[in-house]
Formats: structure tokens, sequence, C-alpha cells
């Protein structure tokens, strides 16, 4: 059984959570784009984020981070309100690596530059430190051998899985993707997926904005569906998807199978 | 949204194929030919192509080859066949350029041996000219030292500091037995070297600055003050700007504080510049993806290393070819401080060309100034290419 809205309010404290979103508003300029938003991610959690598309998904896992900022409500990452305070928002950035659409690797830096690049400048870590890191990681990701090209040379796929190796090097405890997968070519996508994967059974708390339903079936212990800035309904992926309770989600749900 | 998979793969087609074979598809499909036709490509294809489409394109190029041909046979025959290289020494000691006066169809280059020392070094006194030639090659030293990549680090600016005092000391003198040298005195080169080098190198990092705060949103007055610097510097013409750095700023100022003339001429070179120049770097900033900086973001970067990690390593290169073209415009805008008196190349060959023995070879005097000016400039066109092409070389955008 999936539940609706109304039951996934946090209980628990702040502390013993990895994200919590309480009654979360945000505007821009008269457009309502979060509607209380509530949610609560636990430590080692995996969500999956589904919705139509300007249903406000980017928008909420950017306010995660902070690369968006809300106006009304709370959001708490690992017992840290995010507030104007920039010492939080720093804690946080360290603790929250994100994965774009676009990949956004930086393309005047290689493959190695990119993924040292903020554990040396952020982390203060020393430069062998950093690469011998770096290189572990870019093994995780199966391309230890692009390390010295630059973004630019490589494909899609290849790119993102960068992507996922520079935001694990600043060992995040939380990661946010934000469709990881959709700028890509259907060949490169279970590459990228596998990756995810891979990083779910090792247990990181992860919050994915994502429409691979066989990912989010595999993974997800939860899923969460938005339409028009709102929370309507979460649950388990196997509940969501075969038992939908709302009209809203039954037709995103006929709307993407017929798609896929 | 695939940008960088689907992009990359276009046939290359001929450019003067289509020319040639109006009607022929680019795709043979009975069969691939192994060769182009003949006269698509080398030389004659490309005269075909440009030059000789049709009788019209044909007559035009013929008559403007007649001028053409025409203008350079008079140049040569005036620069070099019929050229007075050296002229006599008249009783009383000085050179007669009579001769040259005589035939007024060649030039005289005679004025140039005369002459170039004073254009170079202005007033500078002739037996201490090696002080101010070797700070010109020292100028030059650190430009080829700059220009080279592996050199771009921290110790750089260490040596443009030392070099710069080294310069100074060489041309002020007063030490070592090297008699001391008023800076009214100076002139020729070195002024406009000095002009140009100091008015970009401040006038770079301030406009780097400027672009930054004019683009900055949590910092309003900074970005007013900004946008009132760049609009009321690029308001002006620069020589209205250098009248008032002249005469209007001594009239403010207290007795006895009073800046020297040329001081006062290398601000308002380096505001002006600043000003230019920031517009230029604000509009690499804006061809960033937003992307790039919410990347930067994410991963906990500090505004300042943002800034300078990732934001102005990428806006600059995207940026060099009208940087570069801001940099040589204000190379040769040094010479306007003619107009204020300051002794800089122009203004030495312009004191040349008054000496009442050389009257009437001014032609000769500007074309060695041109010369001069060229040969910097040409450098820095070279040089800027030559780096996009290095930024570019390992990124297939
Ligand atoms: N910077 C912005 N300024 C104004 N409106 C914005 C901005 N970013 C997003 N919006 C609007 O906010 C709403 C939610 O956008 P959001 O990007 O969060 O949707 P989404 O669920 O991620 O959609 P998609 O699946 O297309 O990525 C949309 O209506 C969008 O037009
Ligand atoms: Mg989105």
């Amino acid at each position: 059984m999936s539940q609706t809205a109304e039951m996934t309010r946090p209980t628990t404290s702040n502390e013993s959570n990895a994200i919590v979103l309480d009654r979360v508003n945000k505007w821009y300029g008269t457009l309502h784009v979060l509607r209380d938003v509530s949610m609560t991610v636990g430590h080692k959690e995996r969500v999956v984020v589904c919705g139509p598309s300007g249903s406000g998904k980017s928008t909420m896992i950017r306010c995660i981070n902070r690369l968006e900022s809300h106006q009304e409500g709370r959001i708490f990452v690992d017992g840290t309100e995010l507030t104007d305070d920039l010492r939080a928002l720093d804690t946080i950035r360290r603790e929250v690596g994100m994965v774009f659409q676009s990949f956004n690797l930086f393309p005047h830096l290689t493959i190695l530059e990119n993924c040292t690049l903020a554990p040396i400048w952020v982390r203060k870590m020393p430069k062998a430190e950093a690469e011998a890191l770096a290189m572990s990681y870019l093994e995780r990701v199966k391309i230890p051998e692009q390390a010295k090209k630059y973004p630019g040379q490589l494909s899609g796929g290849q790119q993102q899985r960068v992507a996922i190796a520079r935001a694990l090097c600043m060992k995040p405890k939380i990661m946010l993707f934000d469709e990881p997968t959709s700028a890509l070519d259907p060949e490169m996508i279970k590459e990228v997926l596998d990756t995810m994967i891979g990083l779910a059974e090792d247990g990181m708390t992860m919050v994915c904005v994502t429409h691979e339903m066989g990912f989010a079936r595999r993974v997800a212990d939860r899923v969460v569906f938005m339409d028009r800035g709102e929370i309507v309904e979460s649950g388990t992926p196997t509940s969501m998807f075969e038992d939908p309770q709302t009209d809203r989600l039954k037709l995103f749900l006929s709307q993407i199978l017929r798609g896929h | 949204m695939n940008q960088n998979t689907t992009i990359a793969k276009v046939h290359p087609v001929p450019a003067t194929a289509g020319a040639t074979a109006p009607g022929s598809a680019p795709f043979n499909q009975s069969g691939s030919r192994a060769h182009p036709p003949i006269a698509s490509t080398g030389v004659i294809g490309w005269l075909r192509g440009n030059l000789f489409r049709g009788w019209f394109s044909s007559a035009v190029t013929l008559a403007l080859g007649y001028f053409v041909v025409k203008w350079v046979v008079g140049l040569v025959y005036w620069a070099l066949i019929r050229a007075h290289w050296t002229v006599p020494i008249s009783a009383n000691g000085q050179p007669d350029p009579s001769v040259c006066r005589a035939a007024t169809d060649g030039a005289c280059w005679a004025i140039i041996g005369e002459k170039y020392r004073f254009v170079l070094f202005g007033l500078y006194p002739y037996a201490e000219q090696w002080r101010p030639a070797i700070c010109v090659a020292l100028f030059i030293a650190l430009y080829c030292i700059s220009a080279s990549r592996r050199f771009w680090r921290k110790e750089l600016l260490v040596v443009w500091i030392a070099t710069l005092a080294l310069i100074g000391a060489l041309m002020w003198g007063g030490f070592a037995g090297m008699t001391f040298v008023s800076q009214d005195a100076w002139g020729g080169l070195p002024i406009t070297l000095m002009l140009a080098t100091f008015g970009l190198a401040f006038a770079f990092p301030l406009s780097v600055l400027v672009a930054l705060g004019r683009r900055s949103t949590n910092l309003p007055a900074v970005k007013l003050l900004c946008v009132l610097y760049v609009e009321l510097i690029r308001g002006v013409p620069l020589v209205s700007l250098l009248f008032m750095a002249s005469v209007m700023f001594p009239l403010f100022m207290p007795v006895g504080l009073n800046p020297d003339k040329l001081l006062r001429a290398q601000v308002a070179f380096i505001l002006f510049a600043g000003a230019y120049l920031a517009e230029v770097v604000r509009g690499g900033l804006q061809t960033l993806p937003k992307g790039q900086f919410e990347a930067a973001d994410a991963l906990g970067l500090s505004y300042w290393r943002k800034t300078s990690l990732i934001v102005l390593p990428q806006a600059l290169r995207l940026v060099i070819p009208p940087l570069v073209n801001t940099f040589i415009g204000f190379f040769k805008d040094t010479s306007l401080v003619l107009i204020i008196g300051i002794f800089d190349l122009l203004t030495a060959g312009k004191a040349a060309m008054a000496d009442p023995i050389w009257n009437g070879f001014s032609t000769e005097i500007y074309l060695m100034l041109a010369a001069v000016y060229f040969m910097f400039c040409f450098a820095m066109s070279r040089y800027s290419s030559g780096l996009e092409r290095e930024f570019n070389r390992n990124r297939n955008r």
C-alpha cells in the first residue's frame, strides 16, 4: 500500500535523519513551485523522485543543497538547518554531492583535475593524496584510463560517470541525482545506472530524480511522486507502481509506460 | 539533447565543388570517384573559384590587379631603386640632404640613420642611451617570459616587480657611476612601452574585478559602482581624459602634492583601458553556462575559488580575440599622450621631423614609427592566435 502525502510529515527527530523537509514552500516570482513539501530521508535510505515535467522535482532537490533557497518551511541536512548562515552552507555542501542532467564537468580541466579540484581546495587534501583518491573512484566508475583526457573527448555516459566520481571524491554522506540519464543515448544509460546501483549497494544515502522505473524498482526504498509542486503520493516501488492510489499517479504511470 | 555525441561528424564537402560542377550531387550514387574534379582543388581551382568566376568577376579582378601591381611597382621604385641611403656631410659638419631634395621620386633613408636614436630614446643624454636601450630589451624579455605558459605561476609576479624596478633604476641612474637622468629627459620607445605595460598590467586585473562586480547579485552597491565607472569612463574620449589628468587634476591638488605628468597620464590610461577591458571580460563571463557555476557551488568551492579556478579560466579563454584586439588598440592609443606633451615614440618622431635640416622628409620617419608599432602589435596578434590554438588543442567542443 502506498500512502498519500499527509502521512509523510517528519515525525522522528532531525538528527537521526539524513534529510528532513518540513512544509517547504518556494515561489519563483508569483509562481508557486513547491507547496508544503514535507519529506524525510533516513540514513542509507534511497529515494526516487518522479513526476511530470515542471512539477518541481529539480527545484526540490536543488533546495536540499541550497542551489535554490526556499522561502517558507525548514530543511535539515544531517541535523544542520539550511539558512543564510554561510558556515552551515559550507558544511552541507561538503556532505552532499550532486550529479546533474547535463554533467557540468569543467571543460578546461582534465578528468583527473575535475576530480581532485574540490578535495584539494575545499578539503585541503595534499595533491598526491587527492589524485590517489580520484584514481580509486575513477576505477570504481570504470574509466581510470581516461584520467588524462578532457571532458570533451569523452562520451556522454563516460562524462556522467566522471561527474559521479567527482562528487564521490568529496566523500559525501548524501548523493543527489537530477535526471542523471535523461541526456544520454539509450546505450549509455545502462553504464550510468549500473554505477548508481553499485553506489546504492554500498549504502549511500541517495535522492534521485529519474523516470527509470527499472532502476527505481531495483534500488529504491521509497518512491515519491510529485505533481504541481506537491508530493502527491509516496511508498515502496512495488506498491506505487502496482497499486497507485491517486488518479494523478495513475495518469502519470500510464503516460511513461506508453512513452517507453 | 545529446550535445556531445551527435554534432561531431559532418562529411567534408570540398568548398569549390558546387562552383565548378553546379549540377552534380555531392554523393555519386553510381560508384565513388577516387579524385575530386581536377580543377576544383589546388591553385588553379582556387583562382577559378574565387577570382575568375564569370566575366564580371574576371573584369574586377583584372582592374584591381592593375592598380595593385602599379602601386607595388611604384613603392619598390621609391623605397629601393631611387632611394638615398646616405647623404654627404657639409662643411659645417652637418649632414646635407640636398641630394635627396633634388631627387623627389626616391626615399631618403639617410634621415633614419641620422635620427633613429632620437626617435627611439628622445632627449635622453646621447652618451647614456645604452640605458634606455637595455630597458627596451628588458621589456621585451619580460613579454617573452610572460608569454610562455610554463612560467604562469606566482614567481612571475616577482620577476615582473624586479624587472620593472631594474628598469626604473636604469632610467633614473644616479648610482654605480651612472649619472642621474630626470624624468623630463626620458622619451621615445621606453615611454611608450612603460605607458602600455603599466597601463595594461594594471587595467587588466582592474577590469576583471569590475566585470565580476558588475555581475554581482548580492552586493548592489558594488554593482552600481562598477556600472557607473564603466559607463562614465566609456562615455568620454581618451583625449579628454588625458587633458583632465594633465590640466584639471592639478588644480584640485594641494600645492607640493602633485604627482608628475607621466604618472597622471598613466592613471588616466589605466582607468580608460580598465573600463573597456571590463566589458570584454563581462562578455566572456556571460557566455559561461549556468551549470558551471552550479557544479562549482555544489562541490562547496568558495566564491573566490570558484571564480579563479572555474569561471575566469574559461571566460578569459573565450575572449582572447577581443581581449587582444583591445590590447593592441590601447598599445597604439598610448600615442595620444602626444597632445599633452609627453615624449613617447610618436612625439619623438614628430620632434625629429621638426629639425629644419631635414625638413620635408616626414614620410620616412612615419614609416619607421609605423614599423615599430607594427612589430609589437603583430607579435601580440600572432601570440594570441597561438594561445587560442594551444587552448583548443585538447578540447573538441
Ligand atoms: N529559475 C527559474 N525561474 C523561474 N521559474 C523557474 C525557474 N526554474 C524553474 N522554474 C519553474 O518552476 C517549475 C518547476 O521547475 P522544475 O525544474 O523544478 O521542474 P521539474 O519537475 O524538474 O521538471 P523537468 O522534469 O522538466 O526537469 C516549472 O514550472 C519551471 O518553469
Ligand atoms: Mg528537472
